[in-house]
């Protein structure tokens, strides 16, 4: 794969691989997207789900799944994943935008209603994006999950922010 | 100039150290108690510890843990003090080391 | 001369979780470290650990290191810091450097019965024309500036290595407030793991594989000032004409660590020369134990691995030495090495950690080679 020459993950070599959600899935609301291709022995992100949407078992190197009908989009697994690595995507958030849910452990943080730049897996700058969440409780340890909303052509491409 | 990291996205950044004031080659500059000489030197973008014995070639921070000695300077008249393991006290007298045996 | 049971040389991550392991089982321990702070390069680790779950994943390093030092306490493990072991002497002579007592170091000598090398790995260099400027620095001293002592070595840096370390300091930098403007890769391929190259491409890093650097210019104060880097060919020599100039005041080198194995040369512990671990490794067998009685080794210091399976081994260590003293009867020392020995398994799977099994398994098969099995019975209480 080319994420190990250039860091970059090529979106098209996501799809068939059981961490990313059908096309159908996506209709339904905001679902969890896994980006871990490499099998390293980790597995919080299948210990964080309180819907057993994700599945590793044993060994523990095993790529995760993802049970797309389990998956509500609630974002934990994001802060749980130490490769920061899963995102939440939701196609259905207004006719012509989607929002894209991202780990973001710099600081400062954006605010709510802030307009920032988005990025893509290479850290280029797509589109600009209005902060609509930022969830930073306690039990994130520190991970907060900031989601941003973007035109809905970029819901596959967003994975991030400049920093600020 | 101040390098320190007053605030941070993971850790505490805030000093619970007593600040002090120590001379470098005569210049007072603040400093925490207990930390590193090294880290006060870098606080204060202080980046030359010594000067090499034969071509007088400058030496800063390299390994960080004790174990190179590029980071030796003269700490109260004592030279090949490894600054990056040795923590700061108030009034210490600092100099940029020249060759081996101080100035 | 004052005797200890258990003189546990290394305060990181194995060193502390044999002291623990031993002191539990009722060994008087003492942990001996040079450093002012214990806990090794865990207090420089603020992300979070890969790993089970069930065994601290998740958990960023730092925290872990907190655990491991009340556990320690509670369990009456003794811990001189600021002292360093300058030699080890036939009859388990511990020589000690004591500056825990005070700004005036001591000299002590202390008789163990017995012996854990737990002394980590040290940062290889990279030669290249001004490598010696102030501000070319390992990236483990970036990272104990920026995340132990809360100051900035530099403003903007150049990373070489790709490795995880090379990888994760460049993150730690830009969380630090340090500008990364490249990370340089003389390989084709990216070292590490694609989870920790993605965030910082995320994050507008860009890195290049089949470069080096070539050069580092001194700004007018005599510290890094500029950065020259070049593509290399397949011998990895730099192709000329293919140079680029790179605005930075920091380099931070993380090209490999070796294991510190002074210690166990002096008390003429076999070493075997391993790439994979980073240089001279002890022969050891499943107890952690050298190929001298009585002196076992632990963590990056048998082999550069990682702080979990540095973890693993200082137990592994510490529950060998607890029942060499008598205070663990073999049959439940067995078993429990047994349960450790299967976490360590899982750690050692998928395409990086299967390489570092092979090498543990050669380092293994060795020592029955060659030392053999002549480690003697260990007496039964």
């Amino acid at each position: 794969m080319a994420i190990q020459e250039t860091g970059c993950l090529d979106y098209k070599e996501l799809t068939g691989l059981r961490q990313v959600p059908s096309d159908v899935r996506y209709t339904h609301g905001p679902v969890a997207v896994i980006e871990c291709v490499q099998c390293i022995p980790c597995n919080p992100c299948e210990s964080s789900c309180s819907k057993n949407a994700i599945h590793i078992g044993d060994p523990i190197t095993n790529l995760p799944e993802l049970d797309e009908e389990k998956c509500i989009g609630c974002g934990i697994c994001v802060s749980r994943c130490p490769g920061l690595a899963i995102f939440i995507v939701d196609k259905t958030y207004t006719k012509t935008t989607a929002a894209v849910s991202f780990p973001y452990e710099y600081i400062p943080l954006p605010k709510e209603g802030d307009m920032v730049r988005a990025v893509n897996r290479k850290g280029e700058y797509v589109c600009d994006g209005r902060i609509v969440k930022i969830m930073n409780p306690k039990s994130f340890d520190h991970t907060p999950v900031v989601t941003v909303e973007i035109p809905f052509e970029q819901a596959d491409e967003i994975r991030g922010m400049e920093r600020l | 100039m101040n390098n320190r990291i007053e605030e941070h996205a993971v850790l505490d950044t805030a000093s619970d150290k007593e600040t002090v004031e120590i001379t470098v080659d005569g210049i007072t500059i603040p400093a925490e108690k207990g930390e590193p000489i090294l880290a006060a030197l870098l606080a204060n973008g202080i980046r030359i510890n010594r000067y090499t014995a034969k071509k007088h070639e400058p030496r800063g921070l390299f390994c960080g843990i004790g174990q190179c000695t590029d980071c030796a300077m003269v700490v109260n008249g004592r030279p090949n003090v490894r600054t990056c393991i040795t923590p700061v006290e108030a009034g210490m007298v600092i100099k940029t080391q020249e060759g081996i045996e101080g100035v | 001369m004052e005797k200890k049971e258990v003189v546990v040389v290394g305060a990181g991550p194995a060193g502390l979780a044999a002291a623990i392991e031993a002191a539990k089982a009722g060994a008087k321990v003492l942990v001996v470290d040079l450093n002012m702070k214990p806990g090794g390069q865990l207090f420089k680790q603020i992300h979070k650990f890969f790993g089970s779950s069930a065994h601290h994943a998740g958990t960023r390093g730092i925290d872990i290191g907190s655990e491991l030092l009340e556990e320690a306490e509670k369990n009456g493990v003794e811990i001189w810091l600021n002292s360093t072991v300058i030699g080890l002497f036939p009859g388990n002579k511990v020589a000690i450097e004591n500056g825990a007592t005070g700004t005036e170091k001591k000299l002590v000598t202390v008789k163990a019965e017995e012996i854990i090398v737990a002394t980590g790995a040290s940062e290889n260099v990279v030669r290249f024309k001004g490598w010696t400027t102030p501000g070319v620095m390992g990236a483990g001293a970036a990272q104990t500036m920026i995340n132990v002592h809360h100051v900035k070595p530099g403003r903007r840096a150049v990373m070489l290595g790709s490795g995880n370390v090379g990888l994760i300091v460049s993150y730690q930098m830009m969380q630090a407030g340090i500008d990364v403007a490249a990370l340089v890769e003389a390989a084709p391929k990216i070292g590490g793991y694609a989870v920790h190259a993605a965030k910082i491409r995320r994050a507008g890093v860009p890195i290049y594989t089949g470069h080096t650097i070539v050069e580092v210019c001194p700004g007018a104060d005599g510290t890094v000032g500029k950065v020259v880097i070049a593509e290399v060919g397949s011998d990895f020599k730099p192709v000329p004409g293919t140079e680029q100039t790179i605005e930075a005041d920091l380099v931070t080198i993380a090209t490999g660590l070796k294991p510190v194995t002074e210690l166990l040369r002096l008390m003429k512990c076999r070493l075997e020369f391993d790439g994979l671990f980073g240089g001279y490794v002890p022969l050891h067998n499943k107890r952690m134990e050298t190929s001298v009685k009585n002196i076992f080794a632990a963590g990056d210091a048998t082999g550069v691995e990682e702080a979990s399976t540095a973890l693993e081994e200082g137990r592994l260590a510490g529950i060998s030495a607890a029942e060499a003293l008598g205070y663990i009867v073999r049959s439940d020392a067995e078993s429990e090495r047994e349960i450790i020995w299967k976490r360590l398994d899982a750690l050692r799977m998928g395409p990086f950690g299967e390489r570092r099994m092979i090498e543990k398994n050669k380092i293994l098969d060795e020592f029955n080679g060659k030392v053999g099995t002549p480690v003697p019975e260990f007496q039964e209480v």
